[in-house]
């Protein structure tokens, strides 16, 4: 038990010098769940069971129903930041992810949703 | 409350479409035309570039610059919304096309006749990934027509690559290319599986 690694990529000094935003991310710079930008966040559970750090309050307040990219647009962080602390609050069960395409989706996968995008441009 | 579809933890609800091209050529034009937000902004953060140009803006922190990302968001539908990412075109820029195009649709590179060239790189790029796409003509008024056949002989296409001409800032043409690039990318699925 005492020889386990913590939880957490191990702090990145040198990056963490020179990138001070990743400071608030305690140097993580990789976070540990898949966060594309378009990626769709759902805001769980109740307010008052959130997080008490000004920088993660900020982010939760604004991401339900938006993207990762216009999380980090809207509280003015570079992306890769928000990524980490929208990661922590997965974590913490306070934020959901909604699906997108990835590396493993299947073929039915990605013609449901290119042909669902066809259908929705046409009729705009 | 949740439809039946988005609560589907299978169904994507959300994706992309990249467009990329040269500075000044149109990227944030096109993406304002047709997004129902203002385009925002994001960055991500470079830690080896020293010059300002282009898309790139200096912060005020030692060794680090950022590159900008313009970015706009349609609304098809309850259960999904597609963004748009306009991407400077540059080759030192190739490191963030990576997680940009992995799981998007499709890709636009809109070019301008006057500068070609600056449409190599990420032409150059998404044919090395994979990624459908199809070349858009931003014709501007002052410079010359072309056809669309001489300009796909200039940038060298492979054959059956789409090639459009546009107004980016005309929403029915900025739509047209959006329903184009989804077409050819349905299209190149379609012959991957042999379907
Ligand atoms: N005449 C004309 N001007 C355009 C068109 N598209 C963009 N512009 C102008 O060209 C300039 C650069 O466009 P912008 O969208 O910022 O280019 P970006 O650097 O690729 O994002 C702006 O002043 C636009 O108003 C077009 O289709 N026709
Ligand atoms: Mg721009």
């Amino acid at each position: 038990m005492a020889t386990e690694t913590p939880p957490g990529d191990p702090v990145d000094a040198s990056a963490a010098v020179r990138v001070r935003p990743f400071t608030l991310t305690a140097g993580r710079t990789k976070p540990r769940v898949e966060l594309p930008v378009e990626a769709t966040l759902r805001r769980l559970g109740s307010a008052s069971a959130g997080p008490v750090e000004a920088h993660l309050t900020r982010i939760l307040e604004v991401c339900d129903r938006r993207s990762v990219a216009e999380v980090a647009a809207l509280v003015a962080m570079p992306i890769g930041v928000v990524r980490v602390l929208l990661a922590d609050l997965v974590e913490l069960g306070q934020v959901r992810v909604q699906t997108t395409i990835q590396e493993d989706s299947t073929y039915a996968e990605r013609r449901d949703l290119i042909e669902r995008t066809l259908r929705g441009l046409r009729t705009l | 409350m949740d439809s039946a579809r988005s609560s589907d933890p299978r169904t994507a609800a959300s994706t992309k479409i990249v467009v990329a091209g040269g500075f000044g050529v149109g990227k944030t034009t096109l993406v304002g035309t047709v997004s129902e937000i203002m385009p925002l902004r994001t960055e991500a953060l470079v830690t080896n570039q020293s010059e300002g140009i282009d898309d790139l803006a200096a912060v005020p922190r030692k060794g680090t610059t950022t590159v900008a990302m313009d970015f706009g968001r349609i609304t098809l539908g309850e259960d999904l919304v597609l963004y748009l990412f306009g991407t400077p075109g540059q080759r030192r820029f190739w490191f963030m096309w990576d997680d940009l195009c992995l799981g998007a649709i499709g890709a636009i590179v809109l070019v301008d006749t006057e500068r070609l060239d600056e449409a190599f790189s990420p032409l150059d790029y998404f044919e090395q990934r994979g990624l459908p796409f199809i070349v858009a003509v931003n014709q501007f008024e002052d410079a010359a027509q072309y056809p669309l056949e001489d300009v796909a002989a200039a940038l060298a296409l492979s054959p059956g690559t789409p090639v459009i001409r546009i107004d980016a800032r005309r929403r029915e043409s900025v739509k047209q290319a959006l329903v184009r690039v989804t077409e050819f990318s349905l299209e190149r699925l379609s012959a991957a599986v042999g379907a």
